[in-house]
């Protein structure tokens, strides 16, 4: 398996007048075309590691690391122009909720037909043409009639499938994905989850799965890394995760309540100092 | 403790009427844990709002504590039924110390000793006195919600109506609050209603579980009975399915479920 994204040893701080915050301390993985969750709770530094990658990271937050390699080709974060023709077009990213993704006056079919024209310089009427293709990529049954409205008519679950189409149009060969369907019931979010993977699969691209979610990453992805404190704790295959053996990891598995364990006291996650200081 | 016969609750009028509970009953006996299931529109939190008096324009017959309630509540009703809401960060006053928080019920209800009561709520729900005069931005999420807890506890209610208490916060402070909310049940013999979600989530606080799908309980059963995985709705068995996790051949077999209205 070729590698299509390196991190090694990257860093993201934020200065405030305070004090210097280290959102993401020394992470470093390797990704192929593959599905690879990154699971943490909030705080952990998942979002910011995915932001950083892309070059979404703002002043005062600085970005450093050691070496970013996408597709055997490094990332420049500090020159402007080259992370422009690579964000969207080679990585494409989908948020948590579509309502504050989309723009809110103009239709969602023309939206997509931007992303498209941006990134291929197509006429309007093929822009049209392949919009339309790619909202019934993503599942949707009318896609005339979705491609004529605003974001407000549709809903959550459709806006979604909406996003994920907008962000494969350009034919990128990475996708991150960050809480795209925690907004959603579970019955949609599967839904979804179900279209990103025949998508991802049908066109061999890496996908970066974030969420809080250890039991939906477990059975959806192929590797997981957690982490912690920006800091990642493990790095496990799905089908292992129950055998997995930071004792964070196990923490958060144990206090999750289960359908089919008698009530009583949930344990209850004990942080360790040395996690985050990454001695253990 | 709590009996709820023939709910019925509309929005809006005409061809734009929505029927967002549709002839729903149920009982809750007191000291029980009477959990409510459902995706979202599903009407779970209406119920809520109808029983806690927010919601003000309903049908049907809602019994509690043996009394026949109208559609306006007295004060009475809210020192014996509180609520706590899903999300800490919007049911605070972001300008108001915890300790105006906690002591603002106090007052309404001139019960006075509003220091003590404070004090001893802060103690209940695991915050110590330092706490006191913060003010919600300096607080974690589980925090805020430990706070909103005390805030429906400091009047000593006996219904506590618990509306996706934790569904905003992250799984291990999540398990904090649930083991909190289990903790106090017992020690006050507390009468609760759980509205989640999360089906895991109800079924480790409750004994009886309604499902709702658009508006009607498909099905009631006991937790043993979701523990059996022996749901008898398909719809209850979707959720069931749904919340184990991803799986692609699962996926393909999921329907939509018309409500029964």
């Amino acid at each position: 398996m070729t590698a299509l994204l390196e991190v090694d040893n990257l860093h993201v701080t934020f200065a405030t007048r305070k004090e210097t915050i280290e959102a993401v301390r020394g992470v470093s993985f390797t990704m192929g075309r593959e599905k690879l969750g990154i699971v943490g709770e909030s705080g952990s530094g998942k979002s910011v590691t995915c932001r950083a990658l892309l070059g979404l990271v703002r002043p005062p937050g600085k970005v450093t690391a050691d070496r970013l390699v996408f597709d055997g080709a490094e990332l420049e974060q500090n020159d402007a122009r080259t992370m422009q023709g690579i964000r969207g077009r080679r990585i494409a990213m989908v948020m948590q909720d579509p309502k504050y993704s989309l723009n809110p006056v103009m239709t969602v079919g023309e939206q997509i037909a931007e992303a498209y024209r941006i990134h291929a310089r197509a006429s309007r009427a093929e822009a049209r043409r392949k919009t339309i293709e790619m909202l019934e990529a993503v599942k949707i049954r009318r896609p005339e009639q979705v491609y004529a409205s605003y974001p407000h008519e549709v809903s959550g679950g459709m806006g979604q499938r909406i996003m994920i189409a907008m962000m494969l149009i350009p034919g990128p060969d990475l996708l991150i994905a960050d809480e795209p369907t925690s907004a959603l019931d579970v019955t949609v979010q599967l839904q979804l989850l179900a279209i990103m993977d025949d998508l991802v699969q049908e066109r061999g691209m890496g996908l970066i799965f974030i969420s809080h979610d250890l039991n939906l990453v477990a059975s959806f992805c192929d590797r997981i890394v957690i982490m912690y404190a920006g800091r990642i704790m493990e790095v496990c295959s799905a089908a292992d995760l129950h055998q997995a053996r930071h004792p964070y990891t196990r923490g958060l598995l144990n206090c999750l309540p289960q359908i089919d364990t008698p009530p009583g006291e949930l344990p209850v996650l004990e942080r360790d100092p040395a996690w985050r200081d990454g001695v253990s | 403790m709590i009996s709820v016969n023939g709910l019925d609750v509309v929005f809006g009028r005409g061809h734009r009427a929505l029927r967002a509970v549709a002839d729903a009953s149920f009982e809750v006996e007191a000291g029980g844990v009477y959990g409510i299931v459902g995706e979202s529109g599903s009407g779970k939190s209406t119920i809520l709002n109808v029983l806690s008096g927010l919601n003000r324009r309903w049908n049907g017959t809602v019994t509690i504590d043996g009394e026949r309630q109208g559609q306006r509540r007295d004060q009475d009703f809210h020192k014996k039924v509180q609520m706590v809401f899903q999300d800490p960060y919007g049911s605070l006053h972001p300008r108001h110390t915890v300790d105006r928080i906690l002591s603002e019920p106090v007052a309404i209800h001139g019960l006075g000793q509003a220091e003590d009561r404070v004090l001893r709520a802060l103690e209940e729900v695991g915050l110590g006195p330092e706490f006191r005069f913060r003010y919600p931005h300096q607080l974690s999420g589980g925090q805020r919600q430990r706070v909103a807890v005390a805030r429906a506890l400091i009047l000593e209610p006996r219904i506590l109506l618990l509306d996706e208490p934790t569904s905003a916060l992250d799984v291990s402070v999540q398990a904090e609050v649930l083991n909190l909310l289990t903790g106090l049940q017992r020690r006050r013999n507390l009468t609760y209603i759980l509205v989640s979600h999360d089906l895991a989530v109800v079924a480790h606080m409750c004994r009886r579980i309604a499902v709702m799908n658009r508006g009607v309980i498909v099905e009631e059963l006991g937790v043993e009975t979701l523990r059996r995985r022996a749901p008898e709705h398909p719809y209850t068995r979707q959720l069931l399915d749904a919340s184990i996790g991803y799986n692609r051949e699962a996926v393909a077999t999921m329907e939509e479920f018309e409500g029964g209205v």
